[in-house]
């Protein structure tokens, strides 16, 4: 096994020690699913939603809302941690490089988002009848696209944080308005068209537009995948400049 | 007896004429954090299957030295070389090994994990499960890191130092926290990681540590070399005092050990006699005795310790 397979498989191992976030990380989202898919009106076409039902719309909110949680909240805790602990410094005392590291815990991370996407999309089809992505391909694209925003982010959040319960701190200030743009409270479509404009340059909100067109058949559109993009450039560049190992 | 003939072979100097080859070479090294001069102008050499010891005060560079030298900070100034090659070689980080001041593994990673990982990081690592037993964690292999006691994270911190078969090995504070018992245990494993032919650098503030381990030491203070010796080099070169008590068999005039040339002063103390010197005192003091057949009951005599030597070479007391 190499060295970078070695290392990935060891985060995940850890991630899965941590009772709570690996719950919340791998089962909110389906559990979210669940419970809103319970509910009577969210069973019912609904014209705002061109005849779609809420439940339907809920699924790909729920594949947002996994890459936010291990994005915003997970990543940037556990890599200012890493520093913190000096983890990354020993790492840098030996052949590999901490950059080794920090690329080994985002694939984590990323399959980790997947693994929990995925069960939000079983219990969907499987439960409540929402149709699967009717452009797998572009959903993948937005999946990957939206974390590497995301993630992004997280990095840059690493970067600053001095700490981990600070790197968590401040990801979890950015995950509730992030969310809010991806619709997790009101889906996107019921919001005032000023709100989701402003929505569409937001990362969750640019995520779950461009999730929402792959589950309709759609390849992702240009300008949130674009917004994204962007993201991930500004905010990767960031985290690069910034980043201090220890 | 070989541990005494293993260092008289190391005495300074000798080992140059012999011709070997210095394994990290340090010259007026400076590093500087914004208007704290953390390492002024530090200079030494440490030579081929040598425990070097770097001592010194809190805050007085010695870390800073050894980050360098490990290629983890970049000097301002100076030169330096490690087997040859600039500290921050690439190459260098499968030859040698470090084990950090504070710096800890994952919560959750177990010893085995921890090991097994690291071993994965080297071309040619050392059989890990044969290192965890010489460092008695082969029982605490499913433990998790934040499980393990503070000597036992330490040793683990020396394993994954060890792991990857290094030629040279760079210990910072490693028994810093860890009790009487735990601190002489890793002091015999220091020993028997050098009989394995790797060249120890070890940055302490405790003075029997290094007195017991270092062939040679450097001493610190303010960012500068004050001092580079065997211990027993720095504790005579010194000339810390020495006083010998005694309770002399019968009436002795001061006059006859005042004027030897090593006796500072003598004092009586309730029928005892005290003695206060430099330099060769116990034989000198002995020898007059003799002469004189006085016999010196309840004697002791104490001696100067590298502590006292470091005082005086420092100004410091230890820990300040």
């Amino acid at each position: 096994m190499t060295v970078f397979a070695k290392l990935t498989r060891t985060e995940i191992k850890l991630f899965l020690r941590e009772p709570v976030g690996a719950f919340f990380s791998l089962f909110f989202p389906t559990i979210l699913v669940a419970i809103l898919g319970n509910i009577k009106i969210f069973r019912d076409p609904s014209p705002e939603l061109n005849g779609l039902r809420t439940i339907d719309v809920y699924v790909g909110i729920a594949v947002a809302l996994t890459v936010a949680m291990t994005g915003l909240q997970v990543l940037p805790m556990v890599l200012a941690t890493y520093r913190e602990r000096g983890v990354l410094r020993r790492v840098a005392t030996t052949p590999v490089r901490p950059i080794t590291l920090l690329a080994a815990q985002m694939t984590a991370t990323v399959l980790i988002a997947a693994v929990s996407s995925a069960l939000c999309i079983a219990v969907g089809y499987l439960v409540f009848d929402v149709r699967l992505a009717g452009n797998f391909p572009g959903f993948v694209l937005a999946f990957l696209l939206c974390a590497l925003g995301v993630f992004a982010i997280g990095l840059f959040i690493a970067a600053l944080a001095p700490t981990g319960k600070a790197g968590n701190a401040i990801g979890t200030l950015l995950f509730f308005p992030s969310m809010f743009f991806a619709g997790l409270w009101t889906p996107r479509e019921f919001m005032p068209d000023p709100v989701q404009r402003i929505g569409d340059f937001t990362p969750m909100g640019a995520g779950e537009r461009a999730l929402n067109d792959a589950m309709n058949g759609n390849w992702p559109n240009w300008l949130s995948a674009a917004v994204l993009v962007g993201y991930l450039v500004v905010f990767g560049l960031g985290a690069a400049r910034f980043f201090r190992w220890n | 007896m070989e541990e005494f003939a293993r260092r008289s072979i190391r005495a300074p100097g000798s080992i140059r004429d012999a011709g070997y080859m210095a394994v990290i070479e340090v010259s007026n090294l400076s590093k500087r954090y914004g208007d704290t001069v953390a390492v002024r102008d530090v200079s030494f050499a440490v030579e081929d299957g040598e425990i070097f010891g770097i001592l010194g005060p809190n805050g007085a560079g010695k870390t800073t030295t050894v980050e360098c030298v490990a290629g983890l900070r970049t000097p301002d100034g100076g030169d330096l070389t490690v087997l040859g090659r600039a500290p921050r070689d690439p190459s260098l980080r499968a030859e040698v090994g470090v084990q950090l001041q504070e710096s800890q593994l994952q919560e959750k990673l177990t010893v085995r994990e921890a090991l097994d990982l690291y071993s994965a990081f080297y071309p040619d690592p050392a059989d890990w499960r044969a290192l965890a037993g010489e460092l008695g964690l082969d029982g605490k292999l499913r433990t998790p890191y934040g499980k393990l006691s503070g000597g036992q994270k330490q040793r683990l911190s020396i394993a994954l130092a060890l792991i990857g078969n290094p030629r040279v090995a760079i210990l910072d504070e490693l028994t810093t926290g860890l009790d009487p018992a735990a601190r002489r245990d890793t002091w015999d494993l220091i020993e028997s990681v050098r009989d394995r032919g790797v060249t120890v650098v070890l940055v302490t503030h405790f003075m029997e540590e290094a007195e017991r381990l270092c062939d040679r030491l450097a001493v610190i203070d303010r960012g500068s070399v004050v001092a580079l010796d065997t211990p027993a080099g720095l504790i005579e070169r010194a000339e810390v005092e020495q006083t010998i008590r005694f309770r002399p068999s019968k009436p002795l005039d001061d006059a006859l050990l005042t004027v030897l040339p090593e006796v500072r002063e003598v004092r009586h103390a309730g029928g005892r006699v005290e003695v206060v010197g430099t330099g060769n005192l116990l034989q000198a003091v002995t020898a007059v005795l003799a002469v004189h057949q006085v016999v010196a009951n309840d004697l002791r005599l104490e001696q100067a310790s590298l502590d006292d030597a470091f005082v005086r070479l420092t100004g410091h007391t230890r820990g300040e």
